[in-house]
């Protein structure tokens, strides 16, 4: 059982990788070719770093200033949305909203690409401006409303563990409810706002699908740049920015790891500290 | 009082989910001047062939990354905790590299004068079979069926095992009569995650299947590109009932408190 175990792990995760190994290998090939490797070369990375420099850098910037909008504002909203509904009394309402909430997440991002497209081009034509002239903000808030729902989702289980009777503690004590928000809830609920964030940005770097139906033609994001190349003959240039990427992102999924653990031994000692001195008393 | 918080949420939600829907719906049952017509959706007739490929090549898919994600689900939350987080890790790194690059690295190697024709010496002919876009699904989209499934898994008591076993369960039986079962509200939502994706795709049919045939996908996609906006909307608003009904019966057999949610 265990070696089959084994196999089976090394079966999968070898065809899981295989396709993105080879691309990184082909990323370096010195013709264009991505089938023959002819021989080292960093021309690829040349070819996108000196001759299509602005493009790239520009779809890059987008994509991050984008990403980092969409989330900040998906996360106050989601949060906010979260606690408000949490302390509605009534149960259909609750259900009413969650499960509006939830209509991106469920719907294939082809149908909300297109609803939202459908709605951005009828608002433009009836203010009688261009429909290139909102492509951030229609982006900006196609983004926003389909990271909302994971920011939801990961924020209210830490809300609705949360004991009010803290708040109410802090109200006793003088707090106003704004205080008593962010001095005594915000940070006990902290994990999940902070995972609704990560998740809301990891979805709007990566989304395709949505982009491609909202974007007009002045706001271009690296997923679209990817689809625009991909759409002429295979060059490896595509191969060197899709392994720079998947670089960075392994980077920062080996840091962030690295971090947890030893956030989590620094809890164990401490606990086992705690208990210590528990037990000497 | 504090209740206002949602008011945001709730005007955002009706403005920007709500009132697009509402657009669909009268695209699909409007003409280009924006006279009431029914035309749209008797032409929806003409792509019943395309529909009925499309949930083919979804249902295919969704069962093959089931077959091969079940297990693999199985195996790691069976593992130590350290190796556990190793390799939901290695499983989400390819989830985290765009989609569109993961479908045209696949095109690469299977291609007909691609890597593996040139490295094999062949000429396997791939690109453009229903095979190829199948396994350009799976490909893409295992990680969503093994990630719900693992999340129940691991939280199942450990001594669920040893309880079943000590009442005469055979190892295979603690699988069949007792971890299945606990794991089912994992199995839905990844199934529901494969499928949604998978019947609405348009690039990896457009990639892989060489422009061979068209998915439900690739025919919205069209529509939208030659500014076919009512049909296109017509296609959707059809599309979204398909896939709500389908939730809809995966949800009645589903505990709704447990859903396992997306890691």
């Amino acid at each position: 059982m265990k070696k089959f175990s084994a196999a089976y792990l090394i079966i999968i995760f070898g065809i899981l990788y295989i396709p993105i190994v080879t691309m990184m290998l082909f990323s370096f090939n010195s013709s264009s070719s991505t089938a023959n490797f002819t021989g080292f070369s960093f021309y690829w990375y040349r070819e996108l770093f000196v001759n299509s420099r602005d493009v790239t850098f520009n779809a890059l910037k987008n994509t991050l200033i984008l990403a980092l909008s969409s989330a900040a504002l998906a996360t106050v909203i989601g949060t906010a949305a979260a606690e408000g509904v949490n302390r509605m009394r009534s149960k259909l309402a609750k259900r009413l909203i969650s499960g509006v909430t939830n209509i991106p997440m469920m719907n294939p991002d082809i149908v909300t690409g297109m609803s939202m497209m459908l709605l951005f081009v009828a608002v433009t034509s009836f203010i009688g401006i261009k429909y290139d002239d909102i492509g951030f903000i229609a982006m900006l808030i196609a983004h926003t409303t389909f990271c909302i729902p994971y920011v939801f989702l990961s924020v209210m289980p830490k809300v609705k563990n949360f004991s009010s009777y803290l708040s109410d503690a802090a109200l006793d004590l003088g707090c106003t409810p704004i205080q008593a928000f962010f001095r005594v809830e915000l940070p006990n609920i902290m994990p999940g706002v902070i995972t609704g964030f990560i998740m809301a940005f990891t979805l709007s770097l990566d989304d395709f699908v949505i982009s491609y139906f909202v974007g007009g033609t002045t706001f271009q994001t690296l997923p679209l740049l990817i689809y625009s190349m991909t759409k002429k003959k295979v060059t490896p240039d595509m191969y060197a920015l899709s392994t720079l990427i998947i670089v960075v992102i392994f980077l920062l999924l080996v840091i962030t790891n690295i971090r947890n653990d030893k956030e989590e031994r620094k809890l164990l000692r401490a606990n086992k500290n705690n208990k210590g001195r528990l037990i000497g008393k | 009082m504090r209740s206002a918080a949602a008011a945001p949420h709730i005007v955002w939600a009706v403005l920007f989910i709500v009132v697009p829907l509402i657009i669909v719906v009268y695209y699909s049952f409007t003409d280009r001047s924006g006279a009431f017509t029914l035309d749209n959706i008797k032409g929806l007739g003409d792509y019943t062939q395309i529909f009925l490929l499309s949930v083919e090549l979804a249902l295919i898919a969704t069962i093959v990354c089931f077959l091969v994600g079940y297990p693999l689900a199985y195996i790691i939350a069976r593992q130590k905790p350290k190796m556990q987080k190793f390799y939901i890790m290695l499983l989400m790194l390819p989830m985290w590299t765009n989609l569109l690059i993961r479908t045209y690295s696949l095109m690469a190697i299977f291609d007909d004068g691609g890597f593996l024709n040139t490295l094999l010496g062949t000429q396997f002919h791939i690109i453009g079979t229903k095979g190829a876009v199948i396994f350009g699904m799976v490909y893409d989209f295992l990680p969503y069926m093994v990630l719900p499934i693992y999340t129940c898994i691991s939280k199942i008591d450990p001594f669920m095992w040893e309880a079943a076993s000590d009442l005469g369960c055979s190892p295979l039986s603690v699988i069949v009569k007792v971890i299945f079962p606990l794991s089912l509200s994992g199995i839905i939502s990844g199934i529901t995650m494969v499928f949604v994706p998978s019947i609405s795709t348009f690039y990896i049919s457009q990639k892989l299947g060489g422009g061979t045939f068209e998915l439900i996908g690739d025919t919205i996609e069209r529509q939208f590109a030659s500014n076919a906006l009512n049909t296109g909307a017509a296609i959707s608003f059809a599309m979204m009932i398909l896939i709500l009904i389908s939730i809809w019966i995966m949800n009645k057999f589903s505990d709704p408190e447990e859903g396992g949610i997306i890691v």
